[in-house]
């Protein structure tokens, strides 16, 4: 099952990054993200994966989705890298997974056999809200600022300013 | 003992690492390169969520840092649209080779 749900994830994550076509680079996005959420699941992550779907899968994508149809006509193509560059990006990414992977391989992982404690939503809540033993009570407020700063910059950023003429009509 | 091993889930999360750093110095559209900014945040995901899994058991630290992270991606994304929409509207281009005002 996993190893089905990662050539599920890693060839939706290829086809993502080389297809010429917008629309469907965001669609395997989205395949590949589910993909991920399914990963989370068979680690019985459930919380996770239902978190990954809302977000990613319900918020990311969507807003990619909409921010396309906003900015490109349809059913035009992305324009063709040089080849060249094509060959020193794959061979920098390839070297780069190389050299990761020998050195994963050589460490040994020392898994632990400490019982484990169940991800489940009663325990991410009392330690997400937990102010004493290693509770991320802090983090937690500190994420929320910046989710409010972040949503006001967006509207501030993207607002439209009828004032200034866009840069296009001057020239 | 788990049936998946630990190694082979790293594996997963590296190519994938990799294939979203092949997405981001490929491409010249915004909005493709901020989808393998997502695939690499992803990676980094089943990273934080495998070591939590498999080395420390007894504590939640990596799915917490899981769940910020992506509470950060979508700040980040939308942000990042808001620009891109943004750019659109005063240079009709999202190419990063066209939009280059502030280069000099």
């Amino acid at each position: 099952m996993f190893y089905l749900l990662g050539t599920f994830i890693l060839l939706f994550g290829f086809l993502s990054v080389t297809t010429r076509h917008i629309f469907r680079a965001a669609i395997y996005l989205l395949f590949c993200l589910i993909g991920i959420a399914g990963l989370y699941f068979a680690l019985a992550y459930e919380f996770l994966a239902a978190v990954q779907i809302v977000v990613y899968v319900g918020g990311i994508v969507v807003l990619v989705l909409f921010s396309i149809f906003l900015t490109h006509r349809s059913g035009e193509d992305l324009p063709v890298p040089s080849r060249i560059k094509e060959f020193i990006v794959f061979a920098l990414a390839f070297i780069g997974f190389s050299l990761t992977y020998l050195i994963l391989n050589r460490s040994g992982m020392g898994e632990s056999e400490a019982p484990a404690v169940a991800p489940t939503v009663q325990n991410i809540g009392a330690q997400m809200l937990d102010t004493q033993s290693f509770g991320f009570l802090l983090p937690f407020e500190v994420v929320s600022i910046l989710l409010l700063a972040a949503m006001i910059g967006a509207i501030v950023i993207a607002i439209k300013d009828k004032a200034i003429p866009s840069k296009s009509e001057k020239i | 003992m788990h049936e998946i091993p630990i190694n082979h889930i790293l594996f997963l999360s590296t190519a994938l690492f990799f294939i979203g750093v092949y997405g981001f110095l490929s491409r010249k559209n915004m909005i493709t390169m901020l989808m393998a900014v997502e695939l690499i945040l992803n990676a980094v995901n089943i990273n934080f969520v495998a070591f939590n899994k498999y080395l420390f058991p007894g504590k939640l630290d990596g799915l917490f840092f899981t769940i910020f992270i992506i509470a950060i991606a979508a700040a980040e994304a939308a942000v990042a649209i808001a620009i891109i929409i943004n750019l659109y509207r005063s240079h009709k281009s999202i190419d990063v080779d066209e939009v280059n005002d502030m280069k000099y």
